[in-house]
This record gives C-alpha cells, sequence and structure tokens, in this order.
C-alpha cells in the first residue's frame, strides 16, 4: 500500500482541502442547533417575530455555505482520487511494458488486467470516500468525548473506555478482511481468465463442442467467487452490529451510572440526557465509519495487489551505455540459455560469427533451439552464459532500446494491432511515410495484399487480425519489420504459411535490399535457407552444423536428413 | 436514456426474482431491526424520566428497564448482521447469474459478432461492470431498506405529534429527492461513458498485454504507453466528471433539509408565538423528528447516485446478453450417418457484403477421399473451414453432408465429425493430458499416450518437468509453436473422426517429424474424407484431388499428374518451389 501512495504526490492541496472543507460544512451544520436554541430563547420568549425571520434567514444563508464547501470537499476528494487512480493505471502500464521476456512468461496476463481494472477502481472508491469521510467521522467522536468530559469527567470515562475498544474492532475485522478481500480478487482473476480464454479458443472450442463444458467450469469460477465474496461479506458485515453493541452497552452502563449518580446528587438530569445524546451522535458517525472501513480495506487490498507489481524489479527497464548505430556483424561466442524455471539448458555451447549483410539460415527440429537463439540478439531474453556480440560489443552493454530500434523481427506468430493498416506498419518506424511504407510492402511481397483492401493504408484491421489470413497477416509482419529499415533482420519461421512461390520472391526481394540487413532466416524449410551464405544447424539445443548448403549437405547427417525429406532424390532431379 | 435506464432497471428486477424468499426476509428483518432501533431511545427516555433528582431514584426500575434495553440490543444486532448477510447472499447469487447468462450468451454468439468485438471490451463487461453493478447493489440494499424503514417509524411518530407541521415536511423532503432524480438523470449518460471509455482501455490492455512480447519486440513501448494514456486521460476527465456530479446529489439534497429544517423552525415558532397548544416543548421534538426524519433521505439519495453507476455498469452487460445469437440449431434437426461425402452447390459468402469473396462455389467429394487446398495466401482456404464448420453461415448456396444440408444438421454432430487442425494453435491453460483429450474427456491415459505417441509429442512430453501433468497456458510451462502444434495434431489423432481438415496443419514442424507425422496422418486419413491445405509437395501430390483456389474460386480441379499436363495456375505454382 505505501509504495502506490507515492502516486498520491502532486494532490497534496486536494488530500488537504477536500476533508477540511468537509470539516466546514460539518461546523456550519453544527452551528444550527445554536441558531435554533436563540431562536427559542429570544424570539419566541420575547414575542420577537423580525427577529425569528432574521435567525432563519441565517440558517438558510448557513444551509448556502455549507452546501459551497461540501460541493468544494466533494470536487477535490473526485479530483485526487480520480487523477491518483489515473497515475497509477499508467504506472502499471509503464511497468509491465518494462517487463522481461521472462517476466512476462511467470505472471500470466489475467491478473495484469485485473488489477489494472478492477483493483485499480476500488483503490480509486476508496480513496474518494476517504477523502471525504475521514476527517469529519473522528472530528464527530473525539468531539462528542470532549463534550462529554466537561459534563462529567467520570462518567466520561466511559466514554474514554469504548473508543478504543471501538478501534479494536474496527482494525480487528479490517486485519481479518484483508487477506479474505485479497482472496477475491484473486478469485476474480480466475474469472477474468476464463473469459479470456474463452474468447481466445473460440474456435477450437465450439470444434470440439465444448461449449456446455465451458460454461460449467465458468460456473465453477463464479461459485468459487461467490464464496469467497460470501465468506469475507460474513465477518465484514460483524463491523455494524459489533460497534452498535458496544455503543449501546455503553449506553446502558452510562444510564446505570448515571441513575447512581443522579440519586446521589452528583448530576442533574438534564446532565445524563445531554451526555445520552453525544452517545448517539458517536453511534451515527461509527455506521458510516464502519461502511468506509470496509471500502478502505478493499482498497488497501486491491492496493497491495498493484503494489507488488509495481515493486518487481523490471530488469528490461535497465539500460546499457553504448547507445551508437550498428553495422549488423553478429557474434557468439560460447552462449548458453536457460529459460526460467526450466530444467535444463535450451541452448549449450553456441559459437558463430556473421558479417554485415550476410544472411544466415537457422534451421532443425521442433524445440531445437532456433527461436531461442535468434531472440538473444535482441536481448529478449539474455544468455545464462557466453556473450553475445553486436559489431563486436556485448549485447549485454548495448542500450536495449537503441539495439532493438535497429533490429527487425518477424515473430513466429503473426500478430497486427487494432487500427489502420498504416498504424500497424508504423510501429517499424513511427515517422515512416507512406512510401517507405509502399516499399516495405514491396519487399514483403505484401503490395496486392494491402491494394486488395478498401482504402488500402487506411483499411482497418480487426484484433489480432482475425479478418485477414494467416499468410497475408504474415507479411504485413514482415512488411513491417522492414519500414524501420533495419540494420539486422530476425524472421522467425515467419514464411510458414506463405507459399512456396511468394517465400521464394521474398528471399529474392531481400537480398536485392538498397542497404541489405543481416539476415537470419529461422525455418523448417530446407528451400528457404538453401541460398543463404552460413547455415546453423540446429539440434536439441546444439550447433551440429555450421556452413554453407553445399558443405552441410556434403558433412552434416542431421542437415542431409531434413533436405532428403523436403527433396525427395527424385524430385531433386527433376528440377 | 431514461427510457433505457428503466428498461435496465425492470431486467434486475426480473433477475432478482428468483431471490423474492430472501429479499422479504431482508425486508422483514430490516423492519425489525429498524423498529428496535427507534424502541430503545424510548426505553432510554424512560429510564431517564425515573431519575427525578436526588435521592428519588427507582434503581429497580431502572434496571428492570436496562435489561430490557440490553435484550434489545442483542435483537438488534443479530438482526442487523443476519440482513447483511442475507443481502450479501443476494447480491453476489445475483452477479453471479448475470455474468453466468453473460458468459453462456457468449458460447452461443456468432463467430462473426465476436470476431468484430475487442475481447477486452467483452472481459470489461463480464467482469468489470458486473463488479460494480454488485458494490451498487449492496449498498442499495444494505441502505435501502433500512432508510425507508426509518423514514416510515419516524414519520408516524411526528403525524403522532403535530400533524399540520408534520405534513409541511412530507410533502417538503420529497423534494430532495426529485433534485437527486434530477442529477441522476444528468450524470446517468456521464457514467454511461465512463464504463464505455472502460471498456476501451481494457480492450487496449488486454490487446497491449497479450502481445507484450511483439510490443517489445518492436521498440514499441512508448507508442503502447502513448496510446494507453491518450484512453487514461480520457477515463480521467469522464471520470471526475460522472463521480464529481454525482457527488453533488448529497450535499444538494441537504441543503434542501436545511431549507425544509429553516421553514419548520419558523413556522413553528410564529406557532407559538400566536398561542395555541403548539408549545415549545413540541417544537424542540419536533425539530428533532425533522432531522431524523431526513438523514435516511440523504442516505437513499446517496444510494440513488451509486444505483445510476450500478445501472449504466449492468446495461452493457444486458446489451452483450441481447446480442442475437447464432440461428439456433432446427428442431427436427437430422443427424445423418457420416460417411464423409460432401457436396457444395453454387455456395457464395462474403465477409462484408461490399467484398464478395466466394462465389458460386461447386465440389463433389467422395467419402475417403483426400483433397489438397492449394493457392497463394488469401485466396479463402480458411474461409472454407469457416463454412464448413458453420463458423459462419453461407450468404448462398448449399453444403451437402452425405446429403444433408449442413443448416439442417445440429452444429454439435457437424462439428463432432470433422476433426481440425488450425494455424492458429490453441492451446487451453490446463495439463497436457486434458488438450490432449479435450474432445474425448473420458479417454484412457493409454488411449491419450497412444495419440501423443502418434502424433511424435510423446517425446518432448515426457522430457517435460511433470510429463503429461504439466501445466501449460498463461503461467505454465511455454511451448514452442512446432510442440503446440504436435499437440493439436494428438487431440485430433485421439478422436478419429470421419472428416478431417488440417489447416497448413505442419508449418512449424520440422520436415523430420513431419514424415513421421505424415505416416501417422495416412493412416489416419485412410477411410476419412480429408481436406488439406498444405504447401508442401508430398502432400499434395498424395491428394485424390487438388483443388487450386485463387480470390475465392476454383480456378483448377484435379490430380496431380492432370494439373501439371493441363500447364495451368496449379503447374505454375508446382514449378515456382524450385524457382529461386
Amino acid at each position: 500500500m505505501k509504495r502506490i501512495m507515492e502516486y498520491m504526490k502532486g494532490y497534496g492541496k486536494e488530500c488537504i482541502l477536500g476533508p477540511l472543507f468537509k470539516l466546514l460544512e460539518a461546523s456550519f451544520e453544527l452551528m444550527i442547533p445554536l441558531v435554533v436554541a436563540q431562536i427559542v430563547d429570544k424570539g419566541i420568549v420575547g414575542g420577537d417575530t423580525g427577529y425569528i425571520v432574521k435567525m432563519c434567514l441565517l440558517m438558510v444563508l448557513l444551509g448556502v455555505v455549507g452546501l459551497i464547501s461540501a460541493v468544494t470537499a466533494q470536487y477535490f476528494a473526485a479530483k485526487a482520487a480520480v487523477g491518483f487512480s489515473t497515475r497509477l493505471r499508467s504506472a502499471l502500464m509503464r511497468k509491465l511494458l518494462g517487463m522481461s521476456y521472462s517476466q512476462v512468461d511467470t505472471l500470466g496476463s489475467s491478473t495484469m488486467i485485473t488489477r489494472m481494472t478492477s483493483d485499480v477502481n476500488q483503490v480509486q472508491n476508496g480513496v474518494n470516500l476517504t477523502l471525504r469521510l475521514l476527517l469529519r467521522s473522528p472530528f464527530v467522536v473525539f468531539g462528542a468525548m470532549i463534550m462529554a468530559f466537561t459534563i462529567d469527567a467520570e462518567l466520561a470515562l466511559i466514554f474514554a473506555a469504548v473508543i478504543p475498544l471501538l478501534s479494536l474492532v474496527v482494525f480487528g475485522i479490517m486485519l481479518i478482511t484483508m487477506p479474505m478481500y485479497k482472496r477475491v480478487q484473486a478469485k476474480l482473476d480466475g474469472v477474468t481468465g476464463a473469459v479470456r480464454e474463452n474468447l481466445s479458443g473460440v474456435r477450437v472450442l465450439r470444434a470440439f463442442c465444448k461449449e456446455s463444458e465451458e460454461i460449467h467450469s465458468f460456473e465453477e469460477r463464479t461459485d468459487a467467487l461467490v464464496s469467497s465474496q460470501l465468506s469475507a461479506g460474513r465477518v465484514s458485515a460483524l463491523m455494524n452490529p459489533l460497534t452498535y453493541v458496544l455503543i449501546n452497552l455503553a449506553v446502558v452502563l452510562l444510564i446505570h451510572q448515571g441513575a447512581l449518580r443522579v440519586d446521589s446528587g452528583v448530576l442533574t438530569q438534564g446532565m445524563v440526557i445531554a451526555l445520552y445524546n453525544y452517545m448517539s451522535q458517536i453511534l451515527v458517525e461509527l455506521v458510516k465509519m464502519a461502511n468506509l472501513i470496509i471500502t478502505m480495506t478493499k482498497a488497501v487490498a486491491c492496493g497491495d495487489r498493484i503494489g507488488a507489481i509495481l515493486e518487481t524489479d523490471t530488469s528490461d527497464e535497465l539500460r546499457g551505455e553504448d547507445g551508437r548505430e550498428i553495422c549488423g556483424a553478429v557474434e557468439f561466442r560460447d552462449v548458453y540459455a536457460k529459460y526460467a524455471g526450466a530444467a535444463g539448458e535450451s541452448l549449450e555451447q553456441i559459437s558463430f560469427r556473421v558479417e554485415p549483410g550476410q544472411t544466415v539460415g537457422v534451421i532443425g527440429g521442433t524445440g531445437a533451439g532456433k527461436t531461442s537463439l535468434v531472440n538473444l540478439i535482441p536481448r529478449l531474453y539474455d544468455a545464462s552464459r557466453g556473450t553475445v556480440l553486436v559489431d563486436g560489443v556485448d549485447v549485454q552493454q548495448m542500450d536495449v532500446r537503441r539495439l532493438r530500434s535497429q533490429i527487425g523481427i518477424v515473430p513466429q506468430k503473426a500478430v497486427l494491432f487494432r487500427g489502420t493498416i498504416r498504424e500497424n506498419l508504423r510501429w517499424g518506424r513511427a515517422d515512416a511515410t507512406d512510401q517507405d511504407l509502399w516499399e516495405a510492402l514491396e519487399v514483403a511481397q505484401a503490395r496486392e495484399v494491402v491494394k486488395d483492401k478498401p482504402g488500402e493504408l487506411d483499411a482497418m484491421i480487426e484484433q489480432g487480425g482475425s479478418d485477414l489470413s494467416g499468410g497475408q497477416r504474415q507479411r504485413l509482419t514482415i512488411a513491417r519489420a522492414l519500414v524501420r529499415k533495419p540494420k539486422i533482420l530476425i524472421m522467425d519461421d515467419s514464411a510458414s504459411a506463405l507459399d512456396h512461390a511468394t517465400d521464394a520472391k521474398l528471399r529474392m526481394a531481400i537480398r536485392d535490399m538498397h542497404h541489405r540487413p543481416t539476415t537470419f532466416i529461422v525455418s523448417q524449410r530446407a528451400a528457404s535457407v538453401r541460398f543463404a551464405d552460413m547455415i546453423l544447424v540446429l539440434d536439441d539445443g546444439m550447433l551440429v552444423g555450421k556452413g554453407s548448403h553445399e558443405e552441410l549437405l556434403a558433412a552434416c547427417p542431421v542437415y542431409q536428413e531434413i533436405y532428403y525429406s523436403q527433396f525427395p532424390r527424385e524430385v531433386r532431379t527433376d528440377a | 436514456m431514461l427510457k433505457k435506464k428503466d428498461d435496465t432497471l425492470k431486467k434486475v428486477l426480473f433477475r432478482l426474482r428468483r431471490y423474492w424468499a430472501a429479499l422479504i426476509m431482508s425486508l422483514i428483518l430490516a423492519t425489525l431491526n429498524v423498529a428496535i432501533s427507534l424502541y430503545i431511545p424510548v426505553l432510554v427516555g424512560q429510564a431517564i424520566d425515573h431519575m427525578v433528582g436526588p435521592g428519588s431514584v427507582d434503581m429497580a426500575a431502572v434496571g428492570q428497564i436496562l435489561l430490557l434495553v440490553a435484550v434489545c440490543i442483542g435483537a438488534a444486532a443479530l438482526f442487523q448482521w443476519l440482513m447483511s448477510i442475507m443481502n450479501d447472499w443476494v447480491t453476489y447469487r445475483v452477479t453471479k447469474d448475470i455474468r453466468d447468462e453473460a458468459f453462456r450468451h457468449i458460447q452461443a454468439l456468432p463467430l462473426s459478432y465476436l470476431d468484430a468485438h475487442p475481447h477486452g471490451d467483452l472481459v470489461s463487461r463480464v467482469v468489470s461492470d458486473v463488479d460494480t453493478f454488485a458494490d451498487g447493489l449492496l449498498m442499495g440494499s444494505n441502505q435501502l431498506f433500512t432508510g425507508v424503514m426509518t423514514i416510515l417509524g419516524t414519520l408516524i411518530l411526528m403525524l403522532s405529534i403535530c400533524w399540520q407541521i408534520a405534513l409541511v415536511v412530507v410533502v417538503l423532503t420529497p423534494l430532495s429527492l426529485l433534485v437527486a432524480n434530477f442529477i441522476g438523470k444528468k450524470t446517468f449518460s456521464m457514467f454511461r461513458l465512463q464504463t464505455q471509455t472502460r471498456g476501451e482501455q481494457t480492450a487496449v490492455i488486454n490487446e497491449t498485454i497479450g502481445n507484450l512480447k511483439v510490443v517489445k519486440a518492436f521498440g514499441h513501448e512508448n507508442a503502447s504507453m502513448a496510446q494507453f494514456d491518450e484512453v487514461n486521460d480520457r477515463l480521467e476527465k469522464c471520470s471526475l466528471r460522472a463521480i464529481f456530479f454525482s457527488s453533488l446529489v448529497n450535499p444538494t439534497t441537504r441543503f434542501v433539509y436545511s431549507l425544509v429544517y429553516a421553514g419548520v423552525a419558523l413556522v413553528g415558532a410564529l406557532m407559538v408565538i400566536g398561542g395555541g397548544v403548539f408549545t415549545i416543548g413540541n417544537l424542540t421534538s419536533f425539530l428533532n423528528y425533522a432531522n431524523q426524519y431526513t438523514k435516511p433521505f440523504n442516505e437513499i439519495s446517496g444510494v440513488i447516485t451509486e444505483l445510476q453507476n450500478a445501472m449504466a455498469c449492468i446495461g452493457r452487460v444486458f446489451e452483450t446478453i441481447e446480442e442475437p445469437i447464432q440461428k439456433p440449431d432446427r428442431e427436427d434437426a437430422k443427424v445423418p450417418e457420416v460417411t464423409g461425402a460432401l457436396r457444395i452447390k453454387d455456395l457464395s459468402f462474403s465477409y462484408r457484403k461490399d467484398r464478395p469473396l466466394i462465389r458460386d462455389l461447386d465440389l463433389n467429394v467422395r467419402p475417403g477421399q483426400r483433397v489438397a487446398i492449394v493457392g497463394p495466401t488469401g485466396c479463402g482456404k480458411t474461409t472454407f473451414i469457416n463454412l464448413l464448420m458453420r463458423f459462419y453461415e453461407p450468404d448462398g448456396g448449399q453444403i451437402l453432408l452425405d446429403g444433408v444440408d449442413t443448416q439442417d444438421i445440429p452444429r454439435g454432430a457437424l462439428r463432432h465429425s470433422v476433426g481440425m487442425v488450425l494455424q492458429d494453435t490453441w492451446l487451453r491453460s490446463g495439463t497436457i493430458r486434458q488438450n490432449i483429450a479435450m474432445g474425448r474427456p473420458d479417454a484412457s491415459d493409454d488411449e491419450v499416450i497412444n495419440a501423443a505417441m502418434q502424433a511424435h509429442a510423446h517425446s518432448f512430453i515426457k522430457r517435460l518437468p511433470n510429463g503429461y501433468d504439466t501445466m501449460i497456458g498463461e503461467t505454465g510451462v511455454e511451448l514452442s509453436q512446432g510442440q503446440k502444434q504436435l499437440l493439436c495434431i494428438a487431440r485430433v489423432m485421439l478422436c478419429l473422426p470421419p472428416m478431417l481438415f488440417l489447416d497448413e496443419a505442419t508449418s512449424s514442424i520440422d520436415t523430420r517429424t513431419e514424415m513421421r507425422i505424415q505416416k501417422a496422418f495416412n493412416t489416419m486419413m485412410e477411410g476419412r474424407t480429408s481436406f488439406i491445405v498444405a504447401h508442401r509437395l508430398s502432400t499434395i501430390q498424395e491428394a485424390d484431388i487438388i483443388l487450386v483456389m485463387r480470390s475465392g474460386q476454383i480456378v483448377e480441379q484435379g490430380d496431380h499428374v492432370t494439373l501439371l499436363k493441363k500447364n495451368g495456375f496449379y503447374a505454375q505454382l508446382y514449378k515456382s518451389q524450385f524457382a529461386h
């Protein structure tokens, strides 16, 4: 909770003025009985009609002033609460964007989404109500206690005793329910996850006729949510009755002691009435307070969940010092890689060297470590041992963003974002002109895809590009990477959905580019890597072959196996 | 707008009707609680009446009364606790019902709706919006009942003192409800804007977080942040407006009460001066009651704004719930004995009416035939499965399965008879075993392992930390694209439906593994009608029919040898494999 309070900074004025105006309003409210007393004592007794009218007008005036201060207070409270939550969300997003690949892997998306939405909303509610009510209630409670002391110090001790008891109850319940509310939010994560997964897998789920099963498992999750909500509610619901019992028992005690003291002549009947009135006032305030405390407890529980994210170290924010232009030479020296939580290394002892402008093919079986290898170059993951060098400089020493801005990546999964084609392509470079975009599209063999769309570059793409075929998406993601005119281009099995003709044309076009990038082509197809300057053959995380197509075909058994499985000898001869 | 709100209220009440017993129970508990709460001060008053002065206090009577007070306290507290629990129960049950209903409805929505709507927005409706609704409802049920009961109680007491002034109070106080209602109406649209913007923001969050790796790979963090902040700033503005304007209700109504109060004081004081039965004492207690009477009004008006927000949120959920669902299966739907004979007649389809995609498609496939679909990317291959599986409905023409129009076959039966492996590998979070057994949850361990072996997934599964019980998905082990594809194949291997649709099924699997899978596929495809969208020559060559597609049309149809001889589009594609 402490961690998130720093986002309150800058709203100090609102945080002080809000409650202050609220107090002002409360004070005006407290003045009304005095005015009434004046009306009775002077107006009625003296039969002064003019005075009565004047005093009633005064009451209206007090009402107006009260209204103005209340409105001001509400405004400050709302402004602080909304501003705070806006900054909190923004900070969360920034934090999430700063997470490394491995952190993203371990956290999970659903919980991030609930934390950014539901949890932040709860915190906002809490702050808003706290600013509106927090000062007012203790003010009234303690005020009433002090007034009691002025009447009869001994009887007022009952007040002094009951207030700590009340705080004990209030804070005790708060402590007990806090973890319960955290559990509620965790169950809500589960519900969020169920909806997201259901939507993302809708085709497969429907193909397997899983609708009713999905409903069933969703209902299980909402059931779990309800039972956690109910158990938190059962304890929270004790707050009101318990404070009620405490106060009223104090009243019983007060009346009993009061009766004895009246009997012995220490107190008058009127004083007992006054004391009793103060006790009632405390009760009214406490009821409001109890509701506030429940909201606050929820807010703190949610705040902790947010704080937990904000506290994680995001390694990705670390910046190296070296931020210069690169030429595109890549070298691996004895590189090992291991995923967080994985049992074994996914890459072992990889060494090779590529000159700027060369094309490297990376080939190997499923799970051989091809993606892991190329992910090390833009530091999407870091090597567990050994060094990856770009232009002879260890990538760990380089500014990550600067490095990545010069590398074009086409990921395995062709993801596009909701927005126009132009917006999507400009991910590559924000200031790219339309001409740049068309050039990139030309190379990526995606010109026709865009030409066919109504509005061309302005055509909208639905979420995830669901209105495009797999091959169309892939070509657009390739264009997106090319738009930045990268020094290093990484195509991670990104032509898998392309037909062979398009695949071949694509490779030709990249080869003919004016500033030819150092290109890594990860593929299953021997045809895609065959004409590379160097081919890296991976098998189970090990580099088992390195060299040109002819060299490998002569000497590398794994490569031979891959190649001949795709180009049976008889087909090869008729080619 | 108001009409809409009333409708929403009706819908909420309709869903609450199941819990009428609990609601009445809660109402009774509230009544008892209020009655006792009002009775305690009366008792205390009586006790004080026994304290006339020094030496003349009737301790016995005081003691007796206090005992009664203690009993009342216990009872009131118990009733209050029970009422809260009852309200919790109703609120959380009804929100669960609504969530379940929304989810059930989503299961029946056509894919065209789900493809076109940001998933994050739907998530926001089912999760956050329902949550806000629950908060409002809970607050409403806890305070509304007791509030109303308190008003009735004090009203009776006031009427018993002086009905004339009481009437003034009774007539004037509802003014505040008018004011509250006025502000409420104004703020309802602000709350709607707020929840809409929230939904929009959730969509941005969902898309960004769901694809965080792409965002990072492109160094797009700052731009994503800017996009997020833009929505965030808009949300700040409309939230501030909604929250501030709705919070005006409380001070404004309170101002109305102070007017009422001043009015009562004026009239009362003048009546006292004018002489009559109305005494100063009467005026004092009257003012006290007027105060007590207005307080719950105040609370209720607060609740009303909270309920505005709740209604605005739940309204969006109802919008989803009322979205038209896909055409239900026909009552007299037939379940044919599927042998795999597929006939397509004059099929036409388009995603957007202004851009026709498939036109007049005709095709005849005999049971057990192997059909390869080839063509440049974007030629309509994926659409084919959308139509075959009835994810989308054709605009015209028919697809006949064993002579029965697929429109007349229940979707469930139709989909059960087709096994598909899509290029977008999707696995659910859960264990490997659960994923493989998705189509047949009752499959034995042996069958699961067997399917995995046939799909050549067994060896990598064995090496995972917990083998077949390894959790995959959001927080579980991350699999490579190829491994995911193997699991998707194992999933179909286990079901062995009469028809298969393999959409570039092996694109991310290395060719050595693919060769092995191919053998398994061949066994699997034996006697089954299969459609294969593939770019690999070997797959294509072995097909009985090759469909060459181009811009939604079948341009050539025949086997490998025939098509090569024809020297048309297919021959051109074929040769390009070796062109460099």
